[in-house]
């Protein structure tokens, strides 16, 4: 049988762009199985996606879609195909069922159908008790759900989604994979495009992405398959982790490592021995145990390139002394109007910690972290940083902050060298600037860049640019939102080698994610929930927590579910 | 055959969010509202209590009955005095926009035969009021002579004798030409700047690119778009005459079909250049600015309803011709004031069709098939 979707030699070249989006790509999709499209940002996932759904012409190559060619006949395409782009395609300023009522007109689902097709869906998706919403006042997870609803109106044959579990927590994120899963099983074929890896190894199929080159197609069990072996878990290295990981990382044997929870995870090179813990001089109760490769491990062996990282903050001086509480929330509530935000949220967090905030979408977190980093006056209690109220002494305790947002709040049409600049001009770095710049310069080997437009570097290079922007001035605590969702897995390695540095020097991280892998960096987590913090402790301690039967080594994302759903079923 | 569900669908969601959006109440309503706040109260090219220094140099029955007769017009605000020094200091701050000097030998310049015994004095800065200065205080001196002329039984001095009949607007109030020209500039608004608006959103929002994903074709897409906003701009133009009508008591002396079959010609033009922007702009603000270059500014400055064309220099007059409210703008004046003009109205819609097939063909060529054009 002819396969659903065949690409041959297809190739996608942008004006003004000196690498091609996608680059001569011949790839077969069969129906019938979910395909994940799996790819760090700027792989050609959107790309690819648009050009099976007509929306963009191929430079060179062919492609047929069910039989179509998506160009010479979109019309006839559309009709079997069903599209899901990143931002959903909703009108935020409709209702749920105006949304619905909007996309069954285009389609044609009229009468006795389209009644049966909406209970149908709004039981599907679950938004059968929010029909009068508009679309803009939904979580996240539910966008995604409104949307998938709206794509499904007409049966396709083909449904295609780009990054669906974008800004959704762990809990949608499942039911939309639930989703998927029954579609597949109505004879739908799914095309599934992500950043997160982990994903990856849900799907049926995985074409793997990077620099709009194919790196595998194929089950995923085969890819991770051929590193069987090779992955192995440290444990019992109490509060010297970062250190031993750093030691890691130098020895040739080992290609990967990556911080999980007290422990570490290695992946060795192609038939070596995994290091003794003799060798990574960690404590002599620490053990070395064999443990089940992960599809990450096998696209950085894939990738065949390592970060060694050696960040240039270990050589600088500390910041104070570590231990003391560095970050003091007592009681922090955050109304807005009738509803409540942030309900007496209460923690300390000690110098030199990571210190995590997660919870599902809408649940307070962000309202949290603004309120910690000055940027939401709270309601009641206070908030201290460095020793600092932040209500009576903001500019001090600002001065003592560094904060990197999500997708790197730089100015993109500023050089590098202009980027840097400003910031030091904001923190007032005065007659020091050219000192500190020159540094922040040498340091994250910013200098072939200077001249050019920060919204044009390389990923990698725009994370040390923005990093470097936060903290020039040396602060004692670092607030990062997201700082690396979406990012290949090397540049977040580097990246968290940046700050395990920081973190050795004494200075204290808040992170707000999403992103499990990420939680895993942290030294103490707190789960936040319905404005309350519902858990709070070490990773491994959170999923110790949720240890079952019928579930002997949680992950941490089955921790963070069964505590929401602990949480809803005691409420 | 579904075309005309799907139509109406596009048509009822834009409806919906519309009346959702605060930024198209705001345009469509709110700034209209302020308009004509403005230009039926506030802006007015007519003189009216303009403040004047009339000096009196030396008092005699001919000068007092010249004062006098300044005084009694509507047009002015008087002081008087006996000297020029402090008028002049008064001209020179700005306080009064003028000073007549009434000399001394006033009487026997008079008896003399002099045709222009006093003096005026006029505040240049403002080319436009000193014009109208000058013709109002010599209009009036000219009227006071020829009464004075009548009343000694002896002939005016001036040779011709000119009796003025003011056609379509009697009372000369400037907001009866104004009012109607504003709606162009209303329908401007709605036409191209909140158009070229929300086109520009559904290309941030991702919107536009799930409706390319379906069955829609690029006809309807852009359907979808100028029926609503046509409909709404047709609700504007009545509402605003309307309240010209009423409420500033602007006569209207056309018939409604032609104003509506202008309007509707003038609405493809404002609403072809909306879709042009957008469909080339992608970006809010930078539709917003180029509806406000384009159409809004050139609609105000050039379109004749602010500064007389005629006496623009010839390049900018020959780039008026570009202008669709120059066209639209002497229309309306002519049916709310004199009425259904073939002579008037026919080269003028003729022209804006003109601009309307122009527009619409670059519309069409330019609105993607798919995202890469």
């Amino acid at each position: 049988m002819d396969p659903l979707i065949r690409l041959e030699g297809v190739s996608k070249h942008f004006d003004g762009q000196e690498r091609p989006a996608i680059g001569a790509l011949s790839v077969a999709l069969e129906a019938g199985r979910i395909n994940g499209l799996v790819g760090p940002d700027g792989a050609g996932k959107t790309t690819l996606i648009r050009l099976m759904a007509g929306l963009l012409a191929p430079s060179a190559g062919k492609i047929r879609v069910a039989g179509l060619d998506p160009v010479a006949a979109p019309s006839e395409l559309r009709r079997v195909v069903a599209y899901m782009p990143q931002r959903f395609g909703l009108y935020e300023d409709l209702t749920v069922l105006e949304n619905l009522n909007l996309y069954a007109d285009i389609r044609g689902v009229v009468g006795a159908e389209r009644r049966s097709r909406f209970d149908e869906l709004l039981a599907f998706t679950d938004l059968t008790s929010f029909t009068g919403r508009l679309a803009g006042r939904l979580s996240g997870g539910m966008k995604q759900k409104l949307g998938l609803a709206c794509a499904l109106l007409k049966v396709p044959k083909l449904l295609l989604l780009d990054e669906p579990s974008v800004g959704v927590d762990p809990i949608s994120r499942r039911e939309l994979w639930k989703m998927a899963a029954d579609l597949v099983s109505q004879g739908i074929a799914v095309v599934w495009s992500t950043a997160y890896l982990d994903e990856a190894e849900r799907c049926d199929e995985v074409l793997l992405l990077n620099a709009g080159q194919v790196l595998f197609a194929g089950p995923p069990g085969r890819l991770t398959g051929e590193l069987a072996g090779r992955s192995y878990l440290v444990h019992g290295l109490g509060g010297s982790r970062r250190a031993v990981l750093e030691r890691a990382l130098a020895l040739p044997s080992v290609i990967d490592g990556q911080i999980q929870g007290a422990s570490l995870r290695l992946v060795v090179a192609d038939g070596a021995m995994p290091p003794s813990p003799v060798e990574l001089e960690a404590p002599s109760d620490a053990t070395v145990v064999a443990t089940e490769a992960r599809f990450e491990d096998a696209f950085i062996a894939r990738l065949g390139q390592r970060v060694r990282p050696h960040s240039p903050y270990a050589e600088r001086p500390a910041v104070g002394a570590a231990g003391g509480p560095t970050v003091v929330a007592e009681k922090l509530t955050k109304r807005f109007g009738a509803f409540t935000a942030a309900d007496d949220i209460s923690f300390s967090i000690s110098g030199g910690e990571i210190f995590g905030l997660l919870g599902p979408n809408g649940a307070g977190k962000s309202t949290t972290f603004k309120m910690m980093c000055g940027l939401l006056k709270p309601s009641a209690g206070h908030a201290t940083v460095a020793g600092y109220d932040l209500l009576r002494a903001a500019a001090q305790a600002r001065a003592r902050i560094g904060y990197m947002a999500q997708k790197f709040s730089l100015y993109g049409d500023l050089s590098v060298r202009q980027n840097l600049n400003f910031f030091a001009g904001i923190y007032g770095l005065g007659k020091r600037r050219a000192t500190v710049v020159g540094r922040m310069v040498e340091a994250f080997g910013l200098d072939p860049y200077l001249d050019s437009d920060a919204g044009r570097l390389p990923l990698g290079f725009k994370q040390r640019l923005a990093l470097a922007c936060a903290t020039m001035h040396d602060p004692t605590v670092l607030f990062l939102d997201e700082p690396t969702s979406g990012v290949d897995p090397l540049t977040r390695r580097e990246f968290w080698g940046h700050i395990n540095a920081l973190v050795g020097r004494g200075v204290t991280v808040v992170v707000t994610t999403h992103f499990m892998d990420e939680a895993e960096y942290c030294d103490r987590i707190a789960l936040v929930y319905h404005g309350r913090i519902i858990a709070e402790g070490s990773p491994d301690a959170l999923k110790a927590s949720a240890r079952a039967p019928s579930r002997p080594e949680p992950t941490l994302e089955d921790a963070f579910i069964a505590l929401v759903e602990g949480q809803e079923a005691a409420e | 055959m579904n075309w005309p569900c799907r139509l109406l669908a596009l048509v009822r969601k834009e409806s919906l969010q519309i009346l959702r959006d605060p930024s198209s109440i705001l345009i469509a309503v709110v700034l209209p509202g302020i308009l004509l706040f403005l230009f039926g109260y506030g802006v007015s090219f007519d003189l009216k209590d303009s403040p004047i220094c009339v000096v009196v140099q030396q008092p005699s029955g001919p000068a007092a009955s010249l004062a006098a007769s300044y005084q009694a017009s509507r047009f002015f605000k008087v002081e008087t005095d006996t000297v020029t020094s402090r008028c002049s200091a008064e001209l020179v701050a700005g306080r009064i926009n003028a000073v007549v000097v009434i000399p001394a030998d006033f009487a026997d310049r008079l008896a003399g035969g002099d045709p222009a015994p006093v003096q005026i004095l006029v505040d240049g800065s403002d080319p436009n009021t000193a014009g109208l200065m000058e013709n109002y205080l010599a209009g009036t001196f000219r009227t006071w002579q020829a009464i004075e002329a009548g009343a000694e039984g002896r002939p005016s001095f001036t040779p011709i004798s000119v009796v003025s009949r003011v056609w379509y607007n009697p009372e000369k109030e400037s907001r009866r030409f104004l009012l109607p020209g504003l709606v162009a500039i209303i329908m401007t608004l709605i036409g191209t700047m909140l158009t070229a608006l929300v086109v520009s959103r559904e290309w941030e929002r991702g919107t536009m690119e799930a409706m390319m994903a379906t069955p829609l074709t690029r006809a309807e897409l852009l359907l979808g778009k100028l029926i609503p906003y046509y409909l709404l701009g047709m609700a504007a133009m009545a509402g605003t005459s309307a309240i010209a009508m009423l409420l500033f008591g602007v006569p209207f002396r056309g018939s409604i079909w032609a104003l509506a079959g202008v309007t509707s010609v003038f609405l493809t033009n404002t609403l072809g250049q909306g879709l042009l922007i957008s469909t080339l702009a992608r970006n809010q603000f930078v539709a917003t600015q180029a509806a406000l270059f384009s159409a809004f500014l050139p609609g105000f400055l050039l379109s004749g309803l602010v500064y007389e064309i005629p006496s623009m220099p010839l390049p900018i007059r020959l780039f008026t011709y570009l202008v669709p409210a120059r066209y639209y703008v002497p229309s309306l004046q002519t049916l709310f004031l004199a009425g259904d003009e073939p002579g008037v109205l026919w080269p003028n819609t003729l022209a804006m069709l003109l601009i309307s097939a122009i527009l619409f063909t670059a519309v069409v060529r330019k609105t993607p098939h798919r995202l890469d054009g």
